[in-house]
């Protein structure tokens, strides 16, 4: 009975949900670019009942003038392209080798992917504590027992370990992702290519990426939808400081740290249009390859 | 050339022996047809030849040479896949170009022979299309192309047609034989359908559970059943077998009767049975007749054009040079 009524009812029984998400959306977005438009420092006394003085486009000027933005583009470009890269490499290979029938596989595989379960500042704390650390850290022992000069990870090579930090927690997605699509691959087609002369390397090449193809791009979306906002792995490192200021870091710091919530917003608004830049440019190349 | 000889070949899974030892020898140039029920063993005896699965002993010579430790690749032969194993992401014509690619081969001689094997199996208006958007036969002829582009020495076929509907299945029948006889390539072809085994071989080799049952050409088949088996999987209808006292009237535990080795009468013959259902399929009509004596109907043939009333009574008379006998062990009594 798909009537005009049932079509009715249907929409209202979703429309509570669909309400819920929009406030959820277009409130805060409201909000930040309200806050954006106006001088808004709450140590000097500035507050919603009071009223906000109206300052243009001030804060977007200021922000974008800081010398603290562009590096801070550049980190967040850095650490999602590494993390990408890393992840899906390292992703495929372990898929591959997860696929392999092998003893203890099913152990193996939950191994696999528990890095996933941890929460992203347990998982930061463990890895600056227990494995980075200069005098302590597993890294160092390792180090000295290769009779080498323990590196100062976080400030020495701030940014790839704050990229090695996100790839562990993020490899055992893409490696799941991966590994469910290496299996939906026809063995025929292996065999096929296998008779037709072609070797590992090009049977991998030429048919189990292409069919990789569809798996990669949506790890792609997905984790960069959740890379441009990494935090707390920043926060409990680093702080911010050796050049792993990303954009969402940076804005942070305008907020809770100069307490200048206008410029803040601002920061948001221009995060919101790297993200759909980012988008627009994946969702182009997502396209190509979701469509056959 | 492909000569392919199987020298007491052996292949075991395990502790499950799928194929018994074997011999069998498939001359240059010949159509070979290996047929039987599912799961005896057909796609293992053409892969082991293929190379894609080890053989657990015996020996595979391709043109005399020993080719059982020979990887796929380097055996020269090419096979075509139940599900047609194209490759998704290319268009047909990299598919068919695919084993030229891989051989090396310059772009312009690639060119050549996809071109060539297009013109032939009439895709050349699809070789820039997906597999994806291509129909059932023309997948399988895209399979055939990728196939014959390498000139192997011999071809494998694996059920390639069960996936077709049956006006495409009796087309694509056609076309590999026509293809056979223009390339006089060796070929094998495995089914499990008796009525493809019997139209397109050369030389066809039954089996059951591994066992080959018997080689023969088809006429040599259906002419002279080795077994009771082989009696029953060739020909179609299937041949009437009866037993008991009919049967030791011939001296025989079983004797076999094709339903068109039966002729009908309203008046006198050997058997009385009354008419059961019928299948008129136009050119030929086919009764199921109960005959006094006998366990289970029995299949006739007859034109067309006769009609016979349900439980209407009539008499049957086998042709006495078509009877076939069989001792108590199944085999043929000559
Ligand atoms: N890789 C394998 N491992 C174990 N048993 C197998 C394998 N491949 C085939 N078999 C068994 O071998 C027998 C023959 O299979 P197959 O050659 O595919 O039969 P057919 O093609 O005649 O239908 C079947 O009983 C099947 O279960
Ligand atoms: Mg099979």
């Amino acid at each position: 009975m798909a009537t005009q009524h049932a079509r009715s009812a249907a929409r209202v029984m979703m429309a509570p949900a669909v309400i819920l998400l929009l406030g959820w959306m277009l409130v805060p977005l409201t909000m930040t670019l309200w806050f954006s438009f106006t001088r808004y420092l709450p140590m000097r006394g500035d507050s919603i009942e009071r009223g906000l003085d109206w300052v243009g486009f001030e804060n977007y000027v200021r922000f974008i003038g800081s010398s603290s933005f562009w590096p801070s583009v550049q980190a967040t470009l850095l650490i999602v392209g590494g993390v990408l890269v890393i992840t899906v490499i390292l992703g495929v290979l372990l898929a591959i080798l997860l696929d392999q029938p092998f003893w203890g596989q099913g152990i193996v595989r939950i191994l696999v992917i528990a890095p996933f379960f941890v929460m992203p500042t347990v998982s930061a704390l463990v890895w600056k504590n227990m494995m980075m650390d200069p005098v302590n850290g597993m890294l160092a022992h390792l180090w000295r027992f290769l009779g080498m000069t323990p590196v100062s990870w976080l400030s020495d090579a701030s940014v790839q370990s704050i990229i090695l930090i996100v790839s562990w927690q993020w490899l055992p997605f893409a490696t799941l992702i991966l590994l469910t699509a290496i299996q939906s691959l026809d063995r025929e087609q292996l065999e096929a290519a296998e008779m037709d002369g072609a070797p590992v390397m090009a049977r991998f090449w030429h048919i189990v990426l292409p069919h990789l193809g569809r798996a990669i791009t949506i790890v792609v979306l997905i984790q960069t939808i959740f890379l441009l906002s990494i935090f707390a792995e920043i926060f409990v490192t680093t702080g911010g400081s050796f050049g792993t200021r990303t954009l969402t870091y940076l804005i942070f710091q305008r907020v809770v740290d100069s307490q200048n919530i206008g410029l803040g917003s601002a920061g948001g608004v221009y995060a919101i249009i790297l993200a759909n830049i980012v988008a627009i440019f994946l969702m182009r190349i997502v396209g190509k390859n979701l469509d056959r | 050339m492909g000569r392919i000889t199987l020298d007491k070949v052996r292949k075991a899974f395990g502790d499950v022996e799928v194929i018994p030892p074997l011999d069998l020898t498939i001359e240059d140039g010949e159509f070979v047809v290996f047929v039987g029920p599912s799961g005896c063993g057909k796609s293992t005896l053409l892969r082991l030849i293929a190379g894609l699965e080890d053989v657990s002993d015996g020996q595979i010579r391709i043109d005399g040479k020993d080719a059982t430790a020979v990887p796929p690749a380097k055996r020269g032969l090419a096979m075509v896949f139940q599900s047609y194993a194209l490759y998704p992401h290319m268009s047909v014509r990299k598919n068919i170009a695919f084993p030229l690619r891989m051989a090396g081969l310059d772009k312009a001689e690639q060119d050549r022979r996809v071109a060539a094997a297009a013109e032939v199996l009439n895709l050349t208006d699809y070789l820039d299309r997906r597999p994806g958007q291509l129909s059932g036969g023309q997948r399988q002829r895209v399979a055939i192309g990728r196939a014959i582009v390498r000139e192997p020495a011999a071809f494998l076929f694996d059920e390639p047609l069960s996936n077709l509907d049956a006006a495409l299945r009796v087309g694509m029948r056609l076309e590999i034989s026509e293809l056979h006889k223009r390339l006089k390539t060796t070929m094998i072809y495995v089914t499990h359908d008796q009525v493809e085994a019997m139209t397109m071989a050369d030389k066809i080799v039954v089996l059951r559970a591994g066992h080959i049952e018997q080689v023969g050409s088809p006429l040599d088949l259906y002419r002279a059943p080795r077994n009771l088996f082989v009696a029953g999987f060739i020909g179609s209808p299937k041949m009437n077998l009866i037993g008991g006292a009919v049967a030791a009237g011939h001296d025989a535990t079983t004797i076999g009767i094709r339903p068109e080795h039966i002729s009908v009468s309203a008046e006198a013959g050997d058997w009385k049975g009354i008419v059961g259902l019928s299948e008129h399929l136009g050119s030929d009509t086919f009764f199921h007749v109960t005959c006094e004596g006998i366990d289970g109907p029995l299949t006739v043939r007859v034109g067309g054009e006769v009609a016979l009333d349900y439980g209407q009574t009539v008499w049957l008379s086998p042709d006495p040079a078509q009877i076939h006998r069989f001792d108590q062990n199944g085999l043929r009594i000559a």
